[in-house]
């Protein structure tokens, strides 16, 4: 058997901008986000779903990249840690910041697309609880959570909730 | 007129780089892409031991796409972290000794086509009986690891300090004590990975997740057979390591030279499950101890038999089996010490180095059996743990010359910061608070490879431009070195960070650095640097004095100025004050070298390992929940005071504080890294998902206190921030169960089978005998009798 089947042509919506590519039928989102866009800010940290660094967001909800078939994307709006700041840093990366939050940075780019669906979605400042809770699928090995929350939390002061 | 605002060391930094990792832009190894770039795998054992009969590669290399496979016949030199216990190859030679011992590796034009040749590799074994057990290991003729030189055994140490059995028999209280720590793991969330290329002059580049740049390039040029000046070694940001990226791994050198042979870039990046078997995380442990104490609650012995499961290779385990034994002298101190440790081959992964190296297990053990002896002698565990306490300047009993401590300092704040005085006893039935102390080293006085050159260095360079430039061999693994070395070259030249850069971790281009390890970096890379840094800062302020006609001494160099301390009007931008400067002495350059003191350690053979210039000294206080019914144990809260000497940068101490803090509780309740025997030695769950990480839900709020006793011999007084906050996590959740619901549990982790299993023992202890609920001084009492 040939490891090399027929590729697909995918249309999708990437960080605002209409990209084609062609990748094998069986790529995750993740490997085509990585390998064929070369956008390498979202990490692979297990590739079965298991630790939420692949985390990007697929027509505004979170989604787990490495378990995501690239086709599952065609057509759709896919948002990834690249696209999140404008010509400012994002009131979330720039919290993380302030707060050294990020050690390794390995989990941070998932982080950061699960906390801004919370701050966007809930429009109002959030609470730790609230914060664990979004960024419940998002192992990170360095921080003990702790100046993670404090930082979602500090931006969702600063954010009413939504960009 | 006070001096001008510095306000670098003990500030709040953002972290060097930070933001470039949190918009994705940083490149870690598996971002890194080369033209016509190739992707290897590593064919795996599927036995834990066994025979390589033969191998036959040629339905693999007849697939579309497969440019070469290497076995170890192609890289036959042993290595090994350790040089006298080198007892590993790149790829196994003639057996294997773990299930996941790499055996072959492919490289091809993508990882599909990879994958595939990896699946037509055809290898023959001949099944050999494997051993998980170490103390079977241990008795068992049958040879793990063919290099081995004494059976199973692969490190062995008794070492005894003082007359312990006459101490033991003269003591008011004997606890004894078996303790048993399954092994854990590093799992950052990064996997190992490495990218090799080969310039048309020969240099031999290899990009690698690893913390220890230096000894990876040496033992690359050893396997490799290559002279160290033809080979790059360059660490790209990294994603985490622990311990878990501080040794060449297979996959180094299994790049390195598929690249040589097919003149392409090669990269590998791990599996989760390959890192999961590539492991090198804690020691499993069982200990039996013995501590005697005086009838005020002293300590007048301590006596430990500890055998440590090793896996299949040495690894770091010389110095593990040492420091199971030489680090336990602090913080308190000891009448008399005795340990005897073995450390055993089986057919596991192998074991090694994970934070707080060696020394977490014993740790566990040592403050339960404080706890268990507070509570027999009706003493406040607290204060039995002050009562023990050694003082600044102290010689341990194993000869460890402690310098500062704040020891003291730490248990009063996290006694103040529980409101343990207050709660302890008034909390309800399954409710408990728990105490432990610890201490750890800050690097090590001897390196690796015994030699006599600096163990750190750095370069500081200083130009018109007002911007300072650091090279340091010191690897930024998260922890934040490179934020480190800036704030205090920041400080002494009166820069903010944003105009100091660093380039760190490239064997070509920074000074040798041994590495991110034993909590070395702080100290030794800081001490380094800040002789550099202050080297120029002299000579910029004595080009200022001249052009001024002042002392020296009233050159004060901050906020980008030079200013005259008596006459603050008068100032000159610091570009101005670097330009006279570089025209009196041309480039400005520093060169800054650290090495250890050689006359801090014992006198014994042996007493060299444990011996570090500066010791760091911790207080954990946990708060649990334990729920009867389930078993399930919610550890609430944890405070931690930390005496990190200085804290260089506030927020980054914290962050290790709380990370470290976080990683003890996580090996408390959850996390189990183990074999199943009865599956062929398969890892018990070599995943993200069975291997039990916390997530923000089940991660306790942790409360992280900085304690500073500063220490002379670490640069502004710093001692170490990464390591010695883990050790007493673990064992504090221990005595705060024992408090909640009465249960001692020795083993780890704690899972609901044990709390449930040692309720129902204890249930049917008090049911036999109610007498048993005696308080423990009345049955040591008795026991004396
Ligand atoms: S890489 Fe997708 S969840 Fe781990
Ligand atoms: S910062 Fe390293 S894994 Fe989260």
């Amino acid at each position: 058997m040939s490891p090399h089947p027929p590729s697909l042509l995918l249309t999708l919506r990437v960080n605002g901008l209409d990209v084609e590519v062609a990748a094998p039928p069986h790529y995750s989102l993740l490997e085509v986000l990585r390998y064929k866009l070369h956008l390498t800010g979202s990490k692979q940290g297990c590739d079965k779903g298991d630790c939420g660094a692949c985390t990007v967001q697929l027509d505004g909800q979170p989604v787990l990249s490495c378990i995501t078939l690239a086709a599952q994307a065609q057509g759709r709006e896919v948002l990834t840690v690249e696209g999140l700041a404008g010509r400012e840093a994002h009131p979330l990366q720039d919290a993380m910041d302030r707060f050294d939050a990020a050690q390794c940075g390995f989990c941070t780019p998932g982080i950061l697309m699960s906390a801004e669906h919370l701050l966007r979605t809930a429009g109002r400042e959030v609470t730790h609880a609230e914060a664990a809770h979004a960024i419940a699928g998002n192992l990170c090995r360095c921080t003990g959570y702790t100046k993670i929350l404090d930082a979602i939390v500090d931006a969702s002061t600063k954010t009413g909730g939504g960009r | 007129m006070s001096a001008p605002k510095k306000d670098h060391v003990g500030g709040w930094h953002k972290k060097l780089g930070a933001m470039d990792r949190m918009r994705g832009l940083a490149k870690y190894t598996d971002d890194l892409e080369l033209p016509g770039m190739l992707h290897a795998k590593i064919v795996r054992s599927p036995h834990a031991h066994a025979r390589i009969v033969s191998i036959d590669a040629s339905e693999a290399l007849a697939l579309d796409g497969v440019a070469a496979v290497i076995t170890g016949r192609d890289m036959p030199i042993p290595y090994g972290i350790i040089p006298w216990t080198q007892d590993e190859n790149a790829l196994a030679l003639d057996k294997v000794l773990y299930v996941g011992d790499g055996v072959a590796a492919v490289a091809a034009i993508d990882e599909d086509t990879a994958n595939e040749a990896v699946r037509r590799v055809k290898v023959e074994y001949e099944v050999l009986p494997a051993i998980f057990d170490p103390e079977e290991a241990l008795r068992s003729d049958v040879k793990i690891n063919p290099y081995s030189r004494k059976g199973n055994l692969t490190k062995e140490v008794e070492l005894e300090f003082g007359d312990v059995d006459g101490a033991l028999a003269g003591s008011a209280l004997v606890i004894e004590g078996e303790y048993f720590f399954e092994g854990t793991t590093h799992a950052a969330i990064e996997p190992h990975c490495a990218l090799a290329k080969v310039d048309p002059d020969g240099l031999v580049t290899v990009w690698s997740a690893t913390q220890v740049p230096h000894y990876l390039h040496r033992e690359l040029a050893r396997v490799l057979e290559l002279p160290a000046r033809r080979i790059r070694v360059i660490q790209p940001p990294l994603g985490g390591a622990f311990g878990g990226k501080s040794e060449p791994f297979d996959l180094e050198f299994c790049v390195a030279k598929l690249a040589m042979i097919t003149n392409r870039p090669v990269k590998l990046l791990y599996t989760r499950e390959e890192v999961f078997y590539s492991h090198r995380g804690r020691h499993p442990m069982r200990m039996r101890y013995r501590t005697g104490f005086d009838a005020d609650g002293r300590i007048t012995a301590v006596e430990s038999q500890t055998t440590l499961d090793g896996g299949a290779y040495s690894s770091f385990g010389l110095v593990t089996t040492y420091y199971s034994g030489q680090l336990l002298t602090a913080p308190y101190g000891f009448g008399t010490y005795r340990f005897h440790s073995r450390r055993a081959y089986t057919n596991k992964p192998a074991c090694g180095p994970k934070r707080g190296h060696g020394s977490v297990q014993p740790r566990f053990a040592m403050e339960i059996q404080l706890d268990k002896a507070a509570e027999a002698l009706g003493v406040d565990p607290i204060e039995l743990r002050r009562r023990n306490a050694i003082a600044a300047d102290d010689l341990t009993i194993n000869e460890l010359r402690i310098g500062s401590t704040g020891f003291l300092a730490c248990l009063d704040a996290v006694e103040r910061a529980s409101g343990w005085k207050e709660r302890r006893g008034q909390l309800p039935y399954g409710r408990g608070l728990g105490v432990a102390g610890s201490t750890y080293i800050s690097g090590t006085n001897y390196p690796i490879y015994p030699n006599e050159m600096p163990q750190s260095a750095v370069q500081v360079t200083l130009d018109r431009s007002g911007r300072a430039r650091i090279f340091s061999g010191a690897s930024d693994i998260g922890q934040g070195s490179d934020t480190m070395v800036a704030v205090i070259v920041g400080e002494e030249l009166g820069l903010p960070l944003e105009d100091v850069r660093v380039l760190s971790a490239d064997t070509d281009l920074c000074p040798v650095d041994l590495g991110a390890y034993s909590s070395r970096i702080t100290l030794m890379v800081g001490n380094a640097c800040l002789n550099a840094a202050q080297e120029l800062r002299r000579k910029v302020q004595g080009s200022v004095a001249k052009r001024w006609g002042v002392e020296k001494s009233r050159v004060v160099l901050a906020d980008r100025q030079a200013i005259d301390r008596e006459d603050p009007s008068r100032a000159v931008p610091i570009t101005q004050a670097i330009e006279w400067a570089e025209s009196e002495h041309g480039l400005l350059a520093a060169a800054g070298s650290y090495n250890t003191p050689k006359d801090r350690h014992g006198s014994y053979r042996g007493g060299t390992i444990g011996a570090s210039p500066a010791y760091s000294m911790t207080a954990h206080l946990a708060e649990v929940e334990v729920d009867d019914e389930t078993g399930e144990v919610r550890v609430i809260a944890i405070w931690c005071a930390h005496d990190c000497g200085r804290a260089i940068s506030r927020g980054l101490v914290e962050g290790q504080i709380e990370g470290s803090t976080y990683m003890g509780a996580a090996e408390a309740v959850l996390e189990v890294h183990a074999v199943d025997p009865a599956h062929g030695g398969v890892h018990a769950g070599p995943s993200l998902l069975d291997y039990r990480l916390p997530t923000a839900l089940d991660t306790p709020a942790i409360h992280a206190l900085i304690v500073e006793a500063p220490d002379a011999q670490g640069p502004y007084g710093a001692k170490e921030a990464g390591e010695g906050p883990l050790h007493s996590s673990i064992p504090a959740i221990a005595n705060a169960i024992y408090d909640a619901v009465g249960v001692r549990l020795d083993e780890l982790p704690f899972t609901p089978e044990r709390v449930l299993a040692a309720l129902e023992e204890k249930r049917k202890r008090e049911r036999q005998s109610p007498r048993e609920k005696l308080p423990l001084v009345a049955q040591a009492a008795e026991a004396e009798e």
